[in-house]
């Protein structure tokens, strides 16, 4: 069974509006994570990943067309939440957010001290002087400087804002923090420093972790658990040891192949063929088509085993497996 | 916050910036300096006074100024007062019942042209009988000639122009030229030199006391001259200043702010808020504003105040087509990362529009604010020459209004149309200068032109 006592997600969807048709950017998201716990969650450009996130947080554009499922954070429906509560108990105070790009994420005409006290201001209606403080505090938890407080978001470099914005979603402690591709823009270095400052903070401050990135190398350091999401789903939950040494879903074991190693003399392999685009999905696993391992029932919609406390949506283990959430209708 | 200030402290390096703010600052220390000189009820109660409170000015007087662009030196203005000890003045005793008083005007004569007009006024302290003064002028080139004869009231004005017995005693020349003209020359010329009016008054009441004021009107009179009302133009032109400034930027701060956030609220709120906001604006748009302005000023007993109409104006731009700009700004700046951020960390509705949304637009509104002051004096100016402009204030519209009613360009007399023209222009010209050049220091996109 996989935990999840910090967040439980089931059916998540959210889809778009286009002028192409409806995108089914989240459809049917399962999904868990226990207490101080590290997911990573990885999948190629336009899974669904950022999405997913979009979808916790209900940061949802204008656009939106269906919006559904349930989201479990320490045991309340955060889904069933107006606007308002949604604001004022969820958002900064259970589970905060680093946005992607968020190098851009830093409001240009404040000063990046006043920048990180606002959600404490928001929040907690704190005074200023107060707020400042606990910002001072993140800012040595990140490590920068705190003379740099003074300063606006272009005087700084991008790992710095990076820090930056990290620094702002620690403020509030709270319980689950997204990060939404953290370390795509920086250098390789920069890259390392901020996941040991990520792991020193889950352990200074024990929060969980959802890390969405494509960077499987850099990621596999931090994580506890792994996600996959492909083509709007997530096809394997595992711990991350055993999803490291031996995944489950053909499309875990093809992605796992591509990464380059560092020892072992083994060309990285390939995925042939195309993610599937997100108009229009056909019933059917949505990785067959590129599936080296494909069968007759893979025209139906797979459902979702566990195996060993791992989760895993596909047809090859109606047998080892026990099924914990049927298949949907096509 | 702090690109703006450098932004402000960047446009010393614009000449076009300098010129319109040293402009502005000239036109800033003369409206200051009659606000620390008079005071503003003593402006409005000269502005508003007639002919008791400026009956030492001449009437549509030409500012002294005028005297540089001729050779011609312009009469100027005579004042000679018995009771401030201007005048000689002897008592003689004839009887217990009766005085003579000589009151004796010397004065020197040197300008090329005649006075307007020329006036006693008599202020006679008696019982019941009235004392009689007859009058004697006394030319440089030793002629006499007798003026008249009057019998005074406690107060009276005796005015040469309009004594009929004089006039034919002059054989028909107005006494202020014939006074002072040589008697052979063709054309009139005024005799240099020192002139003598004498006043002999008999009082029949031993303890009477009369004293009187002569004054000649020049032609030119005080910096800026003067109006039919005989109103020195300087208090308007002054005075006009700080209300003209105050009218001006109250009007583009009110404009601009309320519509920045009207068009703020609409983009951020989006739907049928922003569909509402837009349709207002549309048929505002299509309403004239100077019609609206006009239909106020006429049927509304308080609608000539210049605040009632500053607030109508406010009113009537808060769904101004100023929004339509705005708006496309802040339709790029919503899609901003930092202000999904700002809302992924519970900033509500209120903290997004004012400290992420408008901060944004500041730079872009600054210049249209400081382009936008001269655009509401000319406003107030077009009112007032409409002949709705404000009936207590003295402001530069009201002055170009008398001269049009006047019909001062046809009689010659320009400096009234020009003087506050000018300053109209100035306004125009240093808000614009300087407007320009706070658009190309915030709007780096014009930086290149």
């Amino acid at each position: 069974m996989v935990n999840d006592s910090l967040l439980r997600i089931r059916d998540l969807k959210l889809h778009f509006r286009t002028t192409k048709g409806v995108v089914q950017a989240v459809d049917g998201v399962r999904f868990g994570l226990g207490h101080n716990e590290a997911v990573v969650v990885i999948g190629e450009s336009g899974c669904g990943k950022s999405s997913l996130a979009k979808a916790v947080l209900r940061l949802l554009p204008r656009n939106v067309d269906t919006y559904s499922g349930e989201v479990y954070l320490n045991g309340t429906d955060t889904m069933k939440l107006d606007e308002e509560a949604f604001r004022r108990q969820v958002r900064w105070v259970k589970m905060s957010m680093v946005p992607q790009a968020a190098m851009n994420a830093l409001n240009p005409v404040l000063r990046v001290g006043d920048q990180v006290a606002e959600p404490m201001m928001v929040h907690y209606g704190v005074g200023k002087d107060e707020a400042l403080a606990q910002a001072r505090r993140m800012f040595e938890h990140v490590g920068v400087p705190t003379d740099f407080m003074q300063r606006y978001a272009f005087e700084l470099s991008g790992g710095m804002r990076q820090r930056v914005a990290i620094a702002m979603s620690l403020v509030t402690a709270p319980a689950l923090i997204i990060l939404d591709e953290p370390t795509s823009a920086l250098d390789v270095l920069t890259q390392a420093n901020i996941m040991n400052m990520l792991k020193r903070i889950k352990e200074e401050m024990e929060t969980s972790f959802i890390l969405i990135t494509h960077d499987i190398a850099t990621s596999s350091e931090l994580a506890d658990k792994v996600g996959v999401m492909y083509a709007g789903q997530i096809v394997e939950v595992s711990d991350a040891f055993r999803f490291f040494s031996g995944p489950l879903h053909p499309y875990s074991q093809k992605l796992m192949a591509s990464v380059p190693r560092l020892r072992a003399d083994v060309e990285p392999e390939f995925i042939t063929g195309q993610p599937p685009s997100l108009f229009g999905l056909k019933p059917g696993c949505r990785f067959a088509p590129r599936c080296p391992a494909r069968f007759g029932r893979c025209d139906q919609n797979p459902p979702v085993y566990e195996v060993d406390g791992r989760e895993v949506r596909c047809w090859l283990y109606e047998e080892t497996g026990t099924l914990v959430e049927a298949a949907k209708e096509a | 916050m702090r690109s703006i200030w450098s932004g402000l402290k960047e446009i010393g390096r614009y000449p076009s910036a300098i010129i319109g703010l040293t402009v502005i600052v000239l036109i800033l220390v003369f409206g200051g300096y009659a606000m620390a000189t008079i005071p503003y009820q003593e402006a409005i109660r000269l502005w508003r006074g007639g002919e008791e409170i400026w009956s030492e000015s001449p009437k549509t007087a030409k500012p002294l100024w005028a005297d540089w662009f001729t050779s011609t030196k312009h009469s100027r203005t005579i004042v000679l007062d018995s009771s401030e000890g201007e005048a000689v003045k002897t008592v003689e005793t004839v009887s217990d019942e009766s005085q003579l008083i000589t009151l004796s005007y010397t004065f020197d004569y040197q300008y090329d042209t005649f006075p307007q007009e020329l006036v006693v006024f008599f202020t006679a302290d008696y019982d019941e009988k009235s004392p009689h003064a007859s009058l004697t002028w006394y030319t440089p080139d030793g002629r006499e000639i007798r003026i008249g004869q009057v019998s005074l009231r406690p107060t009276e004005t005796y005015r040469f122009g309009t004594d009929d017995r004089l006039l034919r005693r002059l054989r028909g020349g107005v006494p202020h030229v014939a006074l002072f003209a040589e008697p052979e020359a063709e054309t009139p010329v005024p005799v240099k030199g020192t002139y003598r009016l004498d006043i002999l008054v008999s009082t029949f009441e031993n303890d009477a006391d009369v004293d009187a004021k002569w004054v000649s009107y020049g032609e030119v009179h005080g910096l800026a001259g003067t109006d039919h009302r005989r109103r020195d133009l300087m208090i308007a032109l002054q005075w006009g200043t700080p209300i003209a400034l105050a009218f001006g930027l109250l009007a583009a701060l009110g404009t601009t702010v309320t519509t920045m956030f009207v068009a703020a609220v609409g983009v951020w709120f989006g739907g049928w808020v922003d569909a509402l906001i837009q349709r207002i604006t549309e048929v505002n748009m299509v309403l004239p504003l100077l019609p609206i302005l006009i239909m106020v000023g006429t049927f509304w007993e308080y609608g000539r105040s210049i605040w009632v109409i500053l607030g109508c104006v406010i009113a009537l731009s808060i769904f101004g087509g100023a929004i339509k700009t705005f708006r496309a700004i802040f339709l790029q700046v919503r899609e901003a990362p930092y202000i999904e951020a700002a809302k992924a960390y519970g900033a509500g509705n209120g903290r997004i529009i004012v400290r992420y949304l408008i901060p944004r637009i500041i730079p872009v509104m600054i210049p249209s604010l400081v382009s936008g002051v001269p655009v509401y004096v000319f406003l107030e100016a077009s009112l007032a020459l409409l002949g709705l402009g404000d009936p207590v204030l003295p402001t530069w519209g009201k002055v170009i209004d008398d001269a049009r009613a006047q019909g001062a360009v046809h009689n010659g007399q320009y400096y009234w149309v020009l003087q506050p023209a000018l300053l109209l222009m100035l306004v125009g010209l240093g808000f614009a200068m300087v407007g320009f050049s706070l658009d190309r220091v915030f709007n780096p996109r014009l930086r290149g032109l």
